[in-house]
């Protein structure tokens, strides 16, 4: 049996225009992310300003993105997977804003830490920064080409991620008991981590959305059966 | 294979069973062998394009069918333990027991009160009329607008008045299930709400089938949903399943109108 598919033209236009602002929003955050962590890395004072700026234009997407949700399920009534696009465009792009605001902590991190005494490398922040990058670009990626396996494996890998952030801690404590001096570069370490964790709980939250998107199924908070190792429960930080 | 989920009758027997209900009008199908459970104070909407069969459908469920030259029914529908196609039912007291009512509005040319007890008269009711004609009003909803002008002419009333008239005539005669064949498409938003709340109150005694093309409408009052596509049932399940995440790719492609 054939059916003849007729689409609602300017719905599915509107539609569209969502999720190209959706997708500038991700180009802009995921860019944003990049180039904060590499300031951390490389001691760069000078990103800050950037990120800053560009965060205001992540800002102005999300409200334009608040807007046009709210149009499209006020006069078109949405169903079946368009409505989940539209809800779960709603909430990756809050879950975007928020992960921009986390790359704007970690530039101001790196403008502070250019004025303090550098510490070694430390192998788990390097680790640590290239996960969390992985998993917001997989994510993302999982939204764009609807595959809900690749946003299962994001939720897996923040596990990791909560690990090496304990490992950090007692690694940046130890230093700071060490050798007072190096306090300073110590915490704003810290803070990146921490900024870092919630970017990867951030990410994970987009691929739930994902796999709620692609399967209609909510996954968060273990409703689907599986145990979720709530991060924030045992951390000293929080 | 229809995909058909657990419907859940909440431990009552079913109202109705269709089982492998084929209509044909001469030698062109209609409706091809569904087979629908339709549990007891639930709502249950029949959505599909035109022509899908619905209407048909419908009204093979009270044996209206029975009234169009050339349509011809096989399969059963069961009620009661009884297949309504047996010889020996009476299609009108089924009619009386499985209630109809039609997209426009059909009052009697009689006042509002005759109109309410049209069928209670002709079935040979001997308790207190009034306290029927009052009730069946209250039910429908319509009590409150009208009950100081009984004796007013039918046709003095709005067109939504006039449907909930309809629904009044329909519940005096005591069904146990209400068919609504687009029972709000001629009227106005108002109108339409209010139907729609009536629809929502009269489950609690009644089971109720309804036919909407506004699958807006189908999505607010009923519980369960069936899509039908050129006279076959694609789809049915909790209302909510099929509007948020339905499992066949034409009830998805209907649903978010990229046909029909």
């Amino acid at each position: 049996m054939t059916i003849e598919q007729k689409p609602r033209r300017h719905f599915h236009d509107e539609l569209d225009t969502l999720q190209k602002r959706l997708m500038q929003m991700a180009g802009i955050v995921e860019r944003s992310l990049g180039v904060a962590t590499d300031a951390v890395d490389s001691r760069d004072p000078t990103v800050a300003a950037t990120i800053m700026s560009d965060d205001d234009r992540v800002d102005e997407l999300e409200v334009e993105i608040d807007e046009r949700v709210m149009e499209l399920l006020a006069l078109h009534q949405p169903m079946a997977t368009d409505l989940r696009q539209i809800i779960a465009s709603n909430k990756v792009a809050n879950d975007l804003e928020r992960i921009g605001d986390h790359a704007v902590n970690i530039a101001k991190a790196a403008r502070r830490l250019a004025d303090t005494n550098p510490l070694p490398k430390l192998r788990e922040l390097t680790e640590m920064t290239e996960i969390t990058r992985e998993m917001v670009s997989d994510a993302l990626a999982a939204y764009v080409s609807r595959n809900a396996g690749t946003a299962r494996m994001v939720c897996v890998t923040d596990d990791k991620v909560d690990n090496l952030r304990r490992s950090l801690f007692r690694i940046l404590v130890t230093h700071m008991l060490e050798d007072p001096k190096r306090i300073g570069a110590a915490l704003e370490l810290l803070l990146v981590s921490q900024n870092l964790e919630r970017i990867a709980d951030l990410s994970t939250n987009i691929a739930e959305d994902v796999v709620f998107l692609v399967e209609g199924r909510t996954i968060k908070h273990g409703m689907d059966g599986h145990q979720v190792l709530d991060s924030d429960e045992d951390d000293a930080l929080d | 294979m229809p995909t058909i989920y657990d419907i859940d009758t909440g431990g009552k027997a079913p109202a109705l069973e269709a089982r492998d209900l084929s209509v044909f009008y001469g030698s062109k199908v209609a409706v091809k062998e569904i087979s629908l459970t339709i549990p007891a104070n639930r709502v249950v909407a029949l959505i599909g394009p035109s022509g899908c069969g619905k209407s048909t459908l419908l009204r093979c469920l009270n044996r209206m069918n029975d009234l169009v030259s050339g349509a011809r029914v096989e399969g059963e529908v069961a009620f009661r333990g009884k297949n309504l196609y047996d010889t020996d039912v009476d299609p009108v007291e089924v009619r009386r027991r499985i209630g109809m009512v039609f997209q426009k509005p059909n009052p009697f040319p009689k006042s509002i009160y005759e109109n309410t007890a049209f069928g209670p008269r002709i079935n040979g009711f001997r308790g207190d009329l009034d306290s029927l004609v009052e009730q069946s009003l209250r039910q429908a909803a319509l009590w409150d607008e009208v009950h100081d002008r009984l004796s007013d002419s039918a046709y003095a009333l709005s067109g939504g008045q006039q449907q909930r008239l309809c629904i009044a005539r329909t519940l005096a005669v005591k069904p146990e299930i209400v068919l609504m064949d687009e029972p709000a498409s001629a009227l106005d938003p108002i109108a339409t709400q209010r139907i729609e709340e009536l629809i929502y109150e009269l489950k609690k005694e009644y089971t109720i089938i309804i036919v909407t093309h506004n699958m807006q409408q189908a999505a607010r009052i009923s519980d369960y949903t069936a899509f039908l596509y050129m006279g076959e049932l694609i789809e049915y399940g909790p209302t909510e399943s099929i509007f948020t995440n339905p499992r066949e790719e034409r009830t998805e492609a209907y649903v978010t109108g990229r046909f029909g």
